[in-house]
């Protein structure tokens, strides 16, 4: 067998009916419509209101009749084979419940404040009861944050990563690589707390928008590389060996073979690190601060954030703060997969071809 | 054997496509793949000599080959007898550059490669290195900031259930919030491992291949989503949604002292908040999952449905141990998150100090909820106290982590490279 | 080619963040011109204009009549720059103390080991609590079928230790003669986070009906059961949405949820319906400490006719010297604006009850010290 030969027939699983038979699509339809029937039965007897509960119970008496009539008819591997095919759509669409209804909640309260005017402007000079107002200033904050954040993080991350997967032997990478997991629980408040001892009080700098991106910076780097790790391990030696019998460095091979073949990957997890701390409250509220007005420089001076106005506006009594914290939560939520959307367009272009 | 003229990179890519079965799952001297190399860079030398020159040189030669040798896991040999081919080959720098070239140990071109390839290691080594100190900063940090409190405190800071630090005498304690952490987060997993993992299975395998990348980015989407607004969904939109089921639960499975509620009724509850962090950590588990499935060689997928597998035959022996300690890994960043989420708990839960196994019922709080909580207000016992119990929280992760690299560790012989 | 389309991206996102960068303006003025213009030009007798930037923060109870505040200001004095931000009146006593703002709002005083620290950057002078700002305490509750609930303050400490559990209990009863009360239990609802409203709740409970209250006051909510909400916004979203729930939140969100409140007795012993006039008049019978710190001690027992009991004074915390040179002329000419009549009853549309004479006149003196 050579590297290169395809397996034959990739639609193996088709020739499994030893005897011949298969479930019809009319028995599966009549199995389904059993199990909305008796879930149906069991609301009425049990008067409970709750779609999701429905839709879970539905699924649950489908997947037994149908595993029940698979057995009979098809034999139990492919009774086996439908139960998870079952299970796989089923929690698929479990999790689009709470997707679509966190979604429709956001679209549908953000969706009112939302416009050109909103994005341009400022909180400043906004009286209590005023309507109107933006977060403009919060974008720029948030941008630039996170922005400085990922530029200290990504690049710190990958390198710790690269060393652990590569270089890593002995006691020191184990030691590295443990607390890295330990790090991806510490509370993020702790980390503005720790920004605020000693970045802040201990070195007495100012509030800036730097702060802020230093704490997120720690909240960002155990992710990036504990994501980054998982990822350079799954290249495969060969590929490595391929390069070093060429004699290509071993630094070489790692930033053009390795770290490229591992880069979507790399980049989800650089995406989702950026994703959560862009959403991060509690350590920009001790670091930055908070501004109503436009301060461009992330170095100087308080700022503002996406998160940090969403918190502070939704706690206001007002309908109108409240419209306000649920369209910038509209808006970070666009923003962070428009990032997204970037990244992993870079991300395929890079890729090694 | 394939002859056409690939550059270096390509040969790279191919490999994850070519890769036999075997090779992959048994880690041993790769002869094959090594060898496909030097046969076409060079006619002069075969191939099985190269290498086993290379071997006999590798000792007194590398010092990089050296230190892969002295890893103990099996299939760092492959690293080490490749590493040695390299040292003994000279860098083919141009692409597809296919000019015979000579194969010397020349002792001139070593020192130029080793210096790049030092300052690399190093640089690598100085970030991990200065991520510890950076970690033993913050536990420093942690620890200092906790001692005053702790030694003030009247109580005993493991087992009473109360929160009294602001008081004179403080009376302090983190068993309440401790027992309310590790329960949510507990909870919150067993909900969310399963479901991210067949989510991760769905995009992968089970969804047609241009649907697939659309549904990983509307997972992704669920991770956009900042934990405030988790929260205020939680409190607004599913905790009155929510009481039905609980009292459905209540109701049919109350015999479980789990699902018990007794007199009072429920409410807001850990159940509710598990619900929640389940939501927020799903995108986080099923993200990397899916990075992690996606990764498994086509070849080793293929070789099960070949042998006549069904679909869950070839995930269950192809794709769920390729993937393990990846998923492993992905719990643990979720259940890191679980634990550590602040402002999505602070607003679903009650905030009350008590244990109680009752998940229903509107009582609970978690470490970082209180801190979010208290911090405002605390005096300076009071802000020690709660990073004294941030540094608990900080032990906890470790303890976890510890056990689930007990776990991976047991799986090392699937992945790629030492998982 | 790849590298084209990698360049067109990169061209793109630098546009889109260039394009973002131009077109961000603080000036929003036009939007709002037809609701509040009648502040513009008529009367600016009370802000005489300083320029500069400080930087302020702390209680969020008083943030809507900071906001309203630092409009009226701005507006009128383009050279000025006042960032008011609300965490929790903790933290803001805090940076205080760590030289990070120009003064805190806070709804506590300084303690007194926070006053030795914080009187530390005040050179020359000291850290003044200046009470700026009156706000009622609202009882909110969600019981169908009951209007104009009347409690005294026993019950309240009754209601909110735990100790009456039903709504048709004989001590509510007695309260309200001729209502008809719902067999129901009641669902308590209080504060999960630290703050100044339940420091401020506690003080009227313990200054009221001490004897039906074991448990200490402070910002920590300390007595059993009921439940805890985030936030006065979690709080009233909480009585909304349970039955037969009673809850304590500033007055404008229970405004803005429209949910009813509670009459509370007082020691003249008449039920008064919760408003920024009567706790006006509550608050007009506190002690102001001599001194340059205006720190105030509530007095429950002076019967005043028509004085709501229930009410919480939020500070200004400043220095009243030493101050950094490029802040102190702005300082003191917003805080000016802020305890004029103007400034007060500006505020008041907004829930906040104006300062009672008495306590203006003191406050006036202690911020013309400012330097």
């Amino acid at each position: 067998m050579t590297a290169t030969t395809m397996p034959a027939a990739p639609a193996g699983h088709q020739s499994l009916n030893l005897r011949g038979q298969t479930l019809r699509t009319p028995v599966l339809g009549a199995i389904a419509v059993g199990a909305v029937a008796l879930t149906a039965l069991l609301y009425l007897v049990t008067s409970i209101h709750s779609r999701i509960q429905f839709v879970l119970i539905v699924l649950l008496l489908f997947s037994i009749g149908q595993t029940v009539a698979s057995v009979l008819v098809e034999g139990a591997r492919r009774a086996r084979d439908r139960l998870v095919t079952t299970l796989v759509y089923g929690s698929f669409l479990l999790a689009l419940i709470p997707l679509v209804a966190v979604l429709v909640a956001v679209i549908e309260r953000g969706a009112k404040r939302l416009d050109m005017d909103f994005l341009t402007h400022s909180m400043r000079g906004i009286g209590a009861r005023d309507a109107g107002g933006g977060i403009y200033h919060a974008i720029i904050g948030t941008l630039e944050q996170v922005g400085l954040a990922s530029l200290m993080a990504v690049p710190f991350g990958l390198l710790v990563a690269v060393y652990l997967v590569e270089y890593g032997t002995g006691r020191i990478s184990r030691v590295i690589s443990f607390f890295v997991d330990v790090l991806t629980g510490l509370p993020s408040i702790i980390a503005g707390l720790f920004v605020l001892g000693f970045w802040i009080l201990a070195l007495g700098q100012p509030f800036t928008g730097f702060a802020g991106s230093l704490a997120l910076t720690i909240l960002m780097v155990p992710v990036v590389v504990r994501s980054a790790e998982e990822m350079l391990k799954l290249v495969p030696d060969e590929l490595r060996e391929a390069s070093y019998a060429l004699g290509v460095a071993r630094w070489r091979t790692i930033l053009k073979i390795v770290v490229p073949t591992a880069l979507p990957g790399i980049v989800t997890g650089v995406m989702l690190a950026v994703a959560r701390v862009a959403g991060e409250t509690a350590p920009l509220l001790l670091t930055v601060f908070g501004d109503n007005s436009i301060n461009m420089n992330p170095f100087d001076g308080e700022q503002s954030a996406l998160p940090l106005y969403i918190y502070s506006q939704a706690g206001q009594p007002q309908q109108v703060a409240i419209d306000r914290a649920w369209a910038a939560a509209l808006t970070l939520i666009i923003i962070i997969m428009l990032l997204n959307l970037i990244a992993r367009f870079v991300a395929s272009r890079a890729k090694v071809k | 054997m394939t002859t056409e003229p690939d550059s270096p990179a390509d040969a790279g890519t191919r490999g994850t496509g070519s890769q036999t079965t075997p090779a992959a799952t048994e880690p041993s001297v790769p002869a094959q793949p090594t060898a496909e190399k030097p046969d076409e860079v060079s006619t002069d030398v075969t191939p099985g000599e190269a290498v086993s020159e290379a071997v006999s040189e590798s000792e007194a030669v590398s010092e990089t080959a050296a230190a892969s040798d002295s890893t103990a896991s099996s299939d760092r040999t492959a690293a080490s007898v490749s590493a040695a081919v390299r040292e003994s080959v000279p860098v083919s720098e141009t692409k597809g550059d296919l000019t015979p070239r000579e194969i010397s140990p020349e002792p001139g071109a070593k020192p130029k490669i080793g210096l790049a390839d030092t300052l690399f290691k190093n640089l690598t080594r100085t970030a991990g290195i200065g991520l510890l100190v950076l970690i033993g900063l913050i536990a420093l940090f942690l620890v200092l900031r906790a001692w005053d409190a702790l030694s003030a405190n009247e109580g005993n800071f493991f087992t009473t259930e109360t929160w009294g630090a602001n008081d004179t005498p403080p009376v302090f304690g983190v068993a309440a919030l401790l027992f309310g952490t590790l329960l949510s987060a507990v909870i919150a997993l067993a909900i969310a491992i399963p479901v991210a993992v067949g989510i991760a299975l769905f995009i992968t395998i089970y969804a047609p291949r241009r649907m697939a990348s659309a549904l990983g980015y509307v997972v992704d989407l669920l991770a956009a989503v900042p934990s405030v607004i988790y929260g205020l969904w939680g409190l607004l939109v599913l905790a009155p949604h929510f009481n039905g089921t609980q009292m459905w639960l209540n109701d049919y499975f109350g015999w479980i002292p789990l699902f018990d509620v007794g007199e009072g009724s429920v409410g807001r509850s850990v159940f509710l908040a598990s619900v929640v962090l389940a939501i927020m950590v799903l995108p986080i588990i099923a993200a990397l999952s899916r990075e992690v499935f996606l990764q498994v060689p086509i070849t080793h997928r293929e070789a099960a449905l070949a042998l006549g597998a069904t679909r869950w035959e070839m995930i269950r022996t192809a794709v769920i141990p390729y993937g393990k300690p990846g998923v492993i890994s992905a719990s643990m960043l979720g259940l890191g998150r679980a634990m550590g989420e602040t402002i999505a708990v602070a607003l679903v839960l009650p905030s009350t100090f008590n244990i109680s196994w009752n998940i229903l019922k509107p009582a609970g709080n978690t470490i970082a909820a209180n801190v979010a909580n208290g911090f405002g207000e605390a005096n300076d016992i009071g802000r020690g106290a709660l990073i004294a119990s941030g540094l608990v929280l900080f032990v906890v992760t470790m303890v976890v982590n510890m056990i689930a690299r007990a776990v991976i560790a047991r799986r090392r012989e699937f992945s790629g490279r030492a998982a | 080619m790849n590298l084209g389309k990698r360049q067109v991206v990169a061209g793109l996102a630098a546009a889109a963040l260039l394009s973002l960068a131009a077109c961000g303006s603080d000036d929003n003025s036009e939007p709002e011109a037809g609701g509040t213009a009648p502040s513009s030009s008529a009367t600016k007798s009370a802000i005489d204009c300083a320029t500069g930037s400080i930087t302020g923060g702390g209680s969020s109870a008083q943030k809507n009549a900071m906001d309203e505040w630092v409009k009226a200001y701005q507006d009128e004095c383009s050279g000025a720059t006042i960032n008011y931000q609300s965490s929790s009146s903790g933290q803001g006593r805090q940076n205080f103390i760590d030289k990070q703002v120009t003064f805190a709002g806070s709804d506590s005083a300084l303690k007194d080991d926070q006053k030795t620290k914080a009187d530390e950057r005040c050179t020359g002078g000291v850290a003044a609590d200046i009470p700026m700002v009156v706000g009622p305490i609202a009882l909110i509750y969600n019981l169908d079928g009951v209007k104009d609930l009347k409690l005294k303050p026993a019950t309240v400490a009754k209601i909110f230790s735990g100790a009456i559990t039903k709504w048709n209990d004989p001590a509510i009863a007695a309260d309200n003669s001729g209502a008809t009360l719902p067999d129901a239990a009641i669902q308590s609802v209080h504060r999960s986070d630290s703050s100044g409203t339940t420091d401020n709740f506690t003080k009227f409970i313990l200054g009221t009906a001490k004897a039906d209250w074991n448990f200490e006051g402070g910002s920590d909510w300390k007595a059993p059961g009921g439940q805890g909400a985030k936030g006065s916004d979690g709080v009233t979203s909480t009585v909304k949405s349970t039955a037969n729930a009673i809850g304590y939140v500033e007055l404008s969100y229970a405004e803005n949820a429209g949910l009813s409140t509670a009459q509370v007795g007082n020691a003249a012993g008449e039920f008064v319906a919760v408003s920024t006039d009567g706790a006006s008049l509550g608050i007009s019978t506190a002690k102001v400490a001599d001194g340059d710190d205006l720190k105030l001690t509530f007095d429950y027992a002076t019967a005043t006719k028509g004085a709501y009991p229930i009410y919480l004074a939020s500070y200004e915390i400043v220095c009243t010297a030493g101050n950094d040179a490029a802040a102190a002329p702005l300082l003191k000419s917003f805080l000016t604006y802020t305890a004029s009549e103007e400034g007060q009853s500006a505020a008041a549309d907004l829930g906040y009850a104006p300062l009672p004479d008495s306590i203006a006149t003191k406050v006036r003196a202690v911020i013309e010290k400012i330097a």
